[in-house]
């Protein structure tokens, strides 16, 4: 019995043929179809499908109608801007491919996209490589500089530290869970923050780390430790790099518990609008998450794009987060680095951005720096019964990023440069070598 | 310690009635309008010692946020019905509401808050709100509490207030630096009685304490400690019996579609989503609707997620997968395809955001049971699971429907014969596996994320569970689940959450290796089918 | 019997098609209407990597009759192997230009190599492992499940729980494998820059040679006395022991080398997509695999190549063309595939050949 080994028609092999020519012809059709001139396009490479959609769909949203709002107002360069959006499927090899083709096959002039440290390094090299320029814009964990990617979000000593900072003279902390996500952001966020705590003289057993899975659901045993290590007595404090899908589930069983901000506050960088919006918040209230924007701030600026965003999404309730306003700050910085520059080639408008300056949505600006890193001011806001924040603390200008850790033993030396003659992502003051990064 | 003196300062105008207190009641109210959280939270802990006839009144709005500042400093309370009174008297006033901002409060100010509501509400008329207030009293550790505490003391009659009331004072006198010897070690003894984790952190916090307190206090950390112990060990079949719970809720629909049926319906999960998504809607309507009904929004949720799941699955089964009876890896296959696009739909109609799904007051918090701590959401979790289950094995045995189903299952032509039309029972089987995956849902809802990927993460571990207690038996899957639950929950503080995961993982395919079949394998014919 | 003719078609389809667009590219300036984009080329080999698992999978399934749900472990590992090893060849060009410490170990603060990492710097041993790996893996449990004669569904849940507990365990930065992140950033391989054209067609050659030797190993096994039995063991098990034989070992021996079939995919796929992290351990990710199969038709071997190029590309297109809605698009085709060409896309070059009784059908499928 042989059901399943099938006879062969000479008809079936000229279909089996004609597929896979056309596997080989697709890329070379499309190549042969991008054009010079014509719109400008722009990448957005979030993924829409998959684990991670949840945070990036709302981004390419935003992207979407920044372009819109730039087309409006004529373009740039008299050229029409042109969306190009792929769904890179939260998969991080699918990342570095869809990122060739954005550059290769596409032709984008600048890709705005990535979320998690892992997908930014899965298609780091293919930007290297390609010589394109990428806009990433989420809080990171820095120990990071590439010539071709501009990072838009919050570096450590951006968000982390300043917390860290308020509950130890605010609120007097003396006694630290450090919990997060097991990947590289919490981790190295934890590892500076520990250096960090210990500088200031936090004993070892006062510190208390701990890591869980992503999408961990059942938190009984971890709050309920949580709760014992603030019982001894000195004031406790959570510092939460938990990522996202985990948080929900955290926040409820801390809420079950009993755990009140009045007791242990928890401090959050991952938590924003968008992942209160989707927890019931009345337990939370009094809980922090330190950002570089809030949807709460008063000003014109961001109550013309608040409302601005809730026409484009048709939805009154739709809230605004960090990592939006960061898209929204790179995306006027490449459009005035493109019109500085007069042309959207990469190593022209790479060099152009550099220094370039433009309003942030919370009343200032902020500044595009050598090392690819923009200025930001701190806020920390307390969790409201509404799901959004009060701004309790805020640095009185903007912070410089510091994209290789002073806490971190072997990058305490390293600065990046991307001006003329410096040109490198990690140079050794000390040794004054570049260790790496350096344009060729 | 600077607080501290202040609140002493404070103290001493409170026992001397007069001009004092009422320019310090004042004072008060004006601080309450700063927009300095400091500035704040002096003012409520004033204003808790003032004497003030509408001092809780106005601590209490603060709490809500209705307290509004005007401009100049005046104070207002909003009312339920929109309207707004004066402050310090309770008087109606009429004032715009767009020159009103409300006072801003922050951890500091909420933690004054919380105290000072504790000492005026030690004399409300509720036992319940007395117990409250002594608790908090007893959690502010604060000595200016303890003058209104001793008057409290005096007046109580209902004897479980006292016992906190005095546990609160033993708590606030550890504190007083003028406090003797022997009033310490009574204290310590009275925290040591209370042997819980606050009255631990409370013995953990002392400071300055002369040599014999210390020793005591030390001994009593050390007594409290072996007790929680011993509970811990409690606390933690606790946690495992309720991951198990949540696991057999996720678990008991594929132990129909698949267990039963034999058929691998990836989509599982997703039927599990559509629950979860069903509560939602129902919260959302219900709230808009009839804010009546709210509280009891969960009940109406979980028939209508059992019936919507249920009809989807029987579309599912009448669309899809019959075609592909005998075929059961195939029906693998197109479940798989039909998951991606139920996600897909979720996401298109509902966005790819979480949803917030609220979690009813009588299912919020915890309860405390000697050394354990009992959080509510779960235990109805676990009572729900019991009941489902129950559901469940009554229809199967004891309906008519339950008895075709059986009778499908285990001999189909036969069944057939007998006149039992068993493509209606295959979609109806199909149905209620699917329903009860609903219900799942509706569990889920209240303790994780609903998002269209909460199926994803459960459908690999419902498979395991399905497995390991052996496919084809309901039975199997309650002793899987709460095994494997448990098991988990015992491993995690030794090895961590993804270490205990993984020795669970490997503990399951060495287990498969034993009894290839599972726990408890279906003996006789069906085995071969 | 014409799959003879039919394998050497789709040999020489593969080979010559790898050859012709790696001369596209190498050989023809950039611009000219004939190049192909270093993009499409390595889109192709990745395809051709996924065609080596699909492969891999349809040995064991289609010929076996075990179900795995869990074969993308043995490519991932496989690729982690190759991972370890162009890791090693970034020497001091990482961030922190440790020469012995790859840059992640340097961030963690470890001091020194784990001892698991030695060796892998050399190339010959790196491939070694690449195939012993995935090989002892898939021997160990193996040797477990077909002693104990677990079979059908149970062991397909077991596969998923073994790929399962290797994401779990990848995923922790204490293993040691850069965690979530896993090996990326890459300088090059046996010499050559892996960011060059040329590297690339060269991959995508070598890819494409193995694929085409796997396709031959793979039909040699199933055409030999070994295959019959195998077959007869899928289809019935019993009565195949009853004869003397002993269908455990049969299923280990075909087990382990499909197991090593899929490591040399993985192999050859990290170098080709740059990146390898434990998210190729998910189960979706398996369950594709049986999925390319399906399309492809089962039981085929080349159908199984064929699928894995079919629904990838697919992907691609998909993805980039409906970003909104390729989910829609992907779900249909597998359940419009399951239910119209119950024998995959071969199902169609069946030609005057007559269907299969569905009684028979079922008998084959179910295992």
């Amino acid at each position: 019995m042989n059901p399943i080994l099938p006879n062969v028609s000479r008809r079936g092999l000229v279909r089996l043929g004609a597929a896979a020519a056309t596997v080989a012809a697709v890329g070379g059709i499309k190549a042969a179809s991008a054009q010079a001139s014509g719109p400008i396009k722009i990448g957005i490479l979030h993924s829409l499908s998959g684990t991670m959609a949840i945070s990036e769909t709302t981004l390419k949203d935003v992207m979407l109608m920044m372009i819109e709002k730039q087309n409006k107002a004529g373009g740039v360069l008299g050229r029409k801007l042109e969306a190009v959006v792929v769904d890179p499927a939260s998969n991080w090899p699918l990342f570095a491919e869809k990122a060739r083709q954005l550059i290769s096959v596409d032709k984008c002039a600048a890709t705005f996209g990535c979320w998690t440290s892992v997908s930014r390094k899965s298609v780091l090299p293919v930007f290297e490589e390609l010589n394109s320029i990428l806009f990433y814009p989420v809080q990171y964990e820095g120990q990071e500089c590439s010539r071709n990617v501009f990072y838009t979000g919050a570096a450590p000593n951006q968000q982390a530290i300043p917390a860290v900072d308020y509950l130890w003279n605010e609120s007097k902390v003396k006694r630290w869970v450090l919990a997060g996500t097991d990947y590289v952001y919490p981790r190295t966020t934890n590892q500076i923050l520990e250096a960090y705590l210990k500088s200031k003289g936090v004993a070892a057993e006062d510190i208390m780390v701990n890591y869980t899975p992503f999408g961990h659901s059942d938190w009984q045993n971890i709050v309920a430790s949580i709760k014992k290590f603030g019982s001894a007595g000195k004031k406790t404090a959570v510092v939460s790099t938990i990522n996202g899908d985990a948080n929900v589930p955290f926040y409820k069983e801390l809420g079950n518990q009993g755990i009140k901000a009045t007791d242990i506050p928890v401090v959050a960088f991952s938590v924003g609008e968008e992942e209160l919006a989707g927890i019931d918040t009345k337990p939370l209230v009094g809980h922090l998450a330190a950002w570089n924007y809030f949807q709460s701030i008063e000003n014109a600026d961001n109550k013309q794009f608040i409302a601005d965003w809730k026409a484009f999404t048709k939805n009154p309730k739709r809230t605004t987060n960090d990592p939006m306003e960061a898209h929204v700050i790179g995306f006027n910085m490449w459009v005035k680095a493109v019109e500085k520059a007069g042309t959207v080639d990469s190593d022209a408008v790479i060099d152009a951005l550099i220094g370039v300056s433009v309003p942030n949505l919370t009343g200032g600006y902020s500044a595009m720096m050598p090392n690819h890193h923009i200025t930001k001011p701190v806020l920390i806001g307390e969790i409201q019964a509404d799901g959004q924040f009060n701004t309790v603390s805020q640095t009185p200008g903007t912070v410089v990023a510091q994209e290789w850790s002073p806490y971190v033993a072997d990058t305490k030396d390293l600065i990046g440069d991307w001006r003329a003659p410096l040109s490198c992502g990690a140079y050794n003051v000390k040794t004054k070598t570049c260790s790496t990064g350096k344009k060729a | 310690m600077k607080r501290w003196i202040f609140f002493a300062l404070l103290a001493m105008t409170w026992l001397t009635p007069g001009a004092g207190r009422a320019q310090s009641a004042d004072e008060a109210l004006a601080a309450l309008a700063s927009t300095s959280f400091n500035t704040v939270r002096e003012g409520v802990e004033a204003l808790a010692l003032s004497g003030h006839p509408r001092a809780q009144a106005i601590v209490a709005a603060l709490q809500n946020g209705k307290l509004l500042a005007r401009a100049d400093k005046a104070l207002f309370i909003k009312n339920d019905d929109g309207t707004f009174a004066e402050a310090a008297t309770g008087a109606p006033a009429d004032v715009p509401a767009a020159a009103l901002k409300p006072v801003r409060v922050n951890n500091a100010v909420r933690g004054a808050i919380e105290a000072a509501l504790g000492v005026l509400r030690l004399f409300a008329p509720d036992p319940t709100a007395r117990l409250q207030a002594a608790e908090a009293v007893f959690r502010s550790r604060d000595p200016a509490a303890l003058p209104a505490l001793e008057r409290a003391l005096v007046a109580e009659k209902d004897p479980k207030v006292k016992l906190r009331m005095d546990q609160a004072r033993a708590a606030a006198l550890l504190a007083l630096p003028s406090a003797t010897e022997p009033d310490r070690l009574a204290a310590v003894q009275t925290l040591r009685t209370r042997g819980d984790i606050e009255a631990r952190s409370t013995l953990g916090n002392l400071t300055g304490q002369s040599p014999a307190v210390a020793e005591a206090a030390a001994s009593a950390i050390l007594a409290i400690d072996r007790t929680l112990q011993l509970w811990s060990v409690l606390q933690s079949i606790y946690y495992g019996l309720s991951l198990g719970s949540v696991l057999l809720l996720a678990a008991a629909g594929l132990a129909i579609t698949f267990g039963v049926m034999g058929v691998i319906n990836m989509a599982h999960g997703e039927m599990v989503m559509i629950g979860a998504y069903v509560t939602f809607v129902t919260q959302q309507v219900i709230k808009t609707n009839f804010p009546a009904l709210y509280p009891a929004n969960l009940l109406f949720a979980i028939p209508l997620a059992f019936g919507i799941s249920g009809l989807v699955g029987i579309a599912i089964e009448r669309a899809l997968i019959r075609w592909l009876y005998g075929r059961p890896l195939e029906t693998l296959l197109a479940t798989w395809g039909l998951s991606l696009m139920l996600q897909q739909a979720v996401r298109s109609i509902f966005g790819a955001n979480n949803k917030d799904v609220d979690t009813p007051s009588w299912m919020s918090g915890a309860t405390e049971l000697g050394g354990l701590t009992l959080t509510w959401n779960r235990m109805y979790i676990v009572l729900f699971s019991v009941l489902v289950l129950a559901a469940l094995m009554a229809a199967l045995r004891y309906t008519s429907l339950g008895l075709r189903m059986r009778a499908v299952t285990q001999n189909r032509r036969m069944a057939a014969a007998m006149g039992i039309r068993t493509p209606w029972i295959d979609a109806l089987t199909f149905g209620l596996g699917s329903g009860v995956a609903g219900m799942a849902g509706v569990a889920l809802s209240q303790i994780d994320n609903v998002s269209p990927n909460l199926g994803q993460s459960y459908i690999v571990d419902s498979f395991m569970v399905v497995v390991f207690g052996g496919v084809g038996n309901l039975w199997g899957t309650v002793v899987g689940a709460l095994t494997l639950g448990i098991v988990n929950k015992f491993l995690e503080p030794v090895a961590g959450a993804v270490l205990g995961k993984i020795v669970v993982l490997v503990l399951l395919i060495l287990f498969i290796q034993r009894r290839p079949r599972g726990m408890f394998p279906l003996k006789g014919r069906a085995v071969e089918t | 019997m014409m799959s003879h003719r039919y394998t050497v078609a789709a040999l020489g389809l593969v080979l010559g098609g790898a050859l012709i667009l790696a001369a596209l590219n190498q050989l023809t300036p950039v611009g000219s209407p004939l190049h192909v984009p270093a993009y499409v080329v390595a889109l192709v080999g990745k395809y051709l990597c996924f065609a080596m698992l699909a492969l891999a999978v349809d040995l064991v399934w289609g010929f076996g009759g075990i179900l795995p749900l869990g074969h993308a472990a043995f490519f991932a590992l496989g690729g982690y192997a190759m991972g370890m090893y162009l890791m090693r060849q970034i020497g001091t060009r990482g961030v922190y230009g440790n020469p012995m410490l790859p840059d992640f170990m340097v961030f963690l603060g470890w001091k020194s190599l784990p001892w698991y990492w030695t060796g892998f710097e050399w190339f010959p041993f790196a491939m070694l492992m690449v195939v012993l790996v995935p090989a002892a893996l898939a021997a160990i449990f193996g040797w477990l499940a077909f002693r104990s004669r677990v079979g059908g569904v149970y062991l397909s849940i077991m596969t998923q729980a073994l790929t399962y507990a290797l994401l779990l365990a990848f995923f922790r930065n204490d293993m040691g494998f850069g965690g979530n992140n896993g090996l990326t950033d890459f300088k090059d391989i046996i010499g050559f820059s892996i960011q060059s054209d040329g590297t690339r067609s060269a991959l995508l050659v070598v890819s494409a040679l193995l694929l085409c030797g796997q396709l031959l190993v793979a039909r040699f096994v199933v055409g030999s006395r070994f295959g019959k039995i195998l077959v007869a063991v899928r289809d019935t098990e019993s009565r195949t022991r009853f004869l003397g034989y002993r269908p455990e070992s049969y299923k280990l021996v075909v087990w382990v080398l499909s197991a090593v079939m899929a490591g040399i995919g993985g192999a050859l796929y990290v170098p080709q997509v740059g990146i390898i992290n434990p998210g190729e351990f998910s189960p979706a990710n398996s369950i594709e695999a049986v999925i390319w199969v399906a399309v492809g038709g089962r039981g085929t071997l080349i159908g199984a190549i064929l699928g894995a190029l079919l629904v990838n590309f697919g992907k691609t297109w998909f993805t980039s063309a409906l970003p909104e809605f390729w989910l829609f698009a992907l779900g249909a085709l597998f359940i419009g595939v399951t239910l119209l060409l119950p024998h995959g896309v071969m199902g169609l070059f069946r030609g005057r050949a007559a269907k299969p009784a569905p009684a028979a059908v079922a008998k084959g499928a179910t295992a």
